[in-house]
């Protein structure tokens, strides 16, 4: 699909990269204030359909990006598990347990290991979000020639 | 509090109505937005921000695939069909509607009234909660703390739909 | 009460679109209006009159929050609800592609 006027585009590079900003504040904040993994990972996956819209299919070569974000996702979701593991080994020795120390409450630094698990969920489910809509953009494209 | 989310709720009733029955497939898609919309500002209304601040962004989201969809295929819908069939499936559809309506406003008078909800189960994750997890957030603290099974479940469910998604839409090179 | 009736007619509204219509788009957008209902009924049972967001204020005490259970069962379903419509919509690009129709009667006599 082709792109849209340079108005739009010029905009898209600006604002794009605020929404990216806003996630990331969103998942790192996200035991001290309302969000958390789920919403900022919807919210960076947007950044990324936003620019893929703005700028269409021919300036960007979707293929190498559907591969590059499958394997992110893996990796996330890996990490995630290997962080559970090794809740096995330390402290209460429960899987999935909170072990890291709980520093005080209100800072940001604090509540053991959830600000990580809020990290890695947030970019698992940015990277299935933006896979899933990288392999519909590409099945259209390729239905058209 | 009751009559403004009643008004809402009618709102959405009237939007799903047309919804279906839209002559147009783009102006289905698009109106079904108007319910999903209308849910983030019950949400709201509700004292529960974390959700509505994922609905706003999922419900974005969903709309765009299903009008891309849509944009490349038939956009009209179909005659409607005046034989036995459809007036069979419309007259048994209404009369369990029906019969489901009068099962559910016996069922619900065993329930609390709207409002007066007793924190039976919650006792135990709320008294405390704040310490033990260490996060100011309940609804995060019980879903990466108390409950981090059922996160884990979630994130497993994501990875699978994105891999059969991948597998659906495979293009096979022709040899 | 009235509210959870409500609910009630817009999950009912979403059942009778699901098996009367034919083309496969209006299916899927009837089981999305189903979804939307069960997730507002579950968020309406758990809310307390005079009550605030669950986050917790430490210099106040003695406060009412509305119940976090329902909450954190909705916020995983909103996006399992996600990946069903995602599924959903893939297989449909897939049978108008074969087929040229959406319509699911003339796919079933068509059967190629």
């Amino acid at each position: 699909m082709k792109g849209m006027s340079i108005i739009v585009k010029k905009v898209t590079q600006l604002i794009s990269g605020i929404i990216f900003m806003y996630g990331i504040y969103i998942i790192t904040h996200g035991h001290l204030t309302p969000g958390g993994g789920f919403a900022g990972g919807a919210i960076i996956a947007g950044a990324y359909i936003l620019l893929i819209l703005a700028f269409g299919s021919d300036a960007v070569n979707l293929r190498s990006k559907e591969k590059g974000s499958s394997l992110i996702e893996s990796l996330a979701i890996f990490i995630v598990l290997l962080l559970a593991v090794f809740a096995l080994f330390m402290g209460a020795k429960i899987f999935f347990a909170n072990y890291l120390p709980k520093g005080q409450l209100g800072e940001i630094i604090s509540a053991g290991a959830i600000p990580l698990y809020n990290i890695f969920i947030g970019i698992e489910v940015a990277a299935a979000i933006i896979t899933i809509f990288l392999a519909l953009v590409i099945f259209k494209e390729e239905a058209k020639k | 509090m009751e009559l403004t989310l009643s008004i809402l709720i009618g709102f959405m009733i009237i939007g799903a109505i047309f919804a279906i029955h839209a002559k147009d497939l783009l102006s289905a898609v698009i109106t079904a937005g108007i319910v999903g919309y209308s849910l983030v500002i019950a949400f709201l209304l509700l004292k529960a921000p974390d959700l509505a601040i994922v609905q706003i962004v999922i419900e974005t989201v969903t709309l765009v695939i299903m009008v891309a969809v849509v944009l490349d295929s038939t956009r009209d819908e179909l005659k409607f069909k005046n034989d036995y069939k459809s007036f069979t499936n419309i007259t048994l559809s209404i009369i369990f509607a029906a019969v489901l309506l009068f099962f559910f406003v016996q069922a619900i008078s065993e329930l609390n009234l709207f409002g007066e909800h007793t924190l039976r189960m919650a006792e135990s994750y709320v008294n405390g909660a704040a310490e033990k997890t260490g996060s100011v957030n309940l609804v995060t603290g019980v879903l990466f703390d108390f409950r981090g099974y059922d996160t884990l479940g979630e994130a497993t469910i994501l990875f699978a739909a994105a891999l059969g998604v991948l597998t659906i839409l495979r293009i096979q090179a022709k040899k | 009460m009235i509210v959870f009736i409500l609910c009630f007619i817009l999950f009912l509204v979403g059942l009778y679109g699901l098996i009367t219509r034919r083309n496969l788009i209006k299916i899927v957008i009837s089981l999305s209006i189903m979804e939307f209902s069960v997730f507002l009924f579950l968020v309406l049972i758990g809310y307390i009159d005079a009550g605030v967001a669950p986050i917790v204020d430490l210099s106040l005490s003695d406060q009412i929050y509305v119940d976090p259970l329902p909450q954190a069962m909705v916020l995983t379903a909103i996006v399992i609800g996600l990946a069903t419509t995602a599924m959903l919509l893939a297989i449909a690009i897939r049978l108008y592609r074969k087929y040229k129709t959406f319509d699911i009667r003339e796919i079933n006599q068509l059967r190629g």
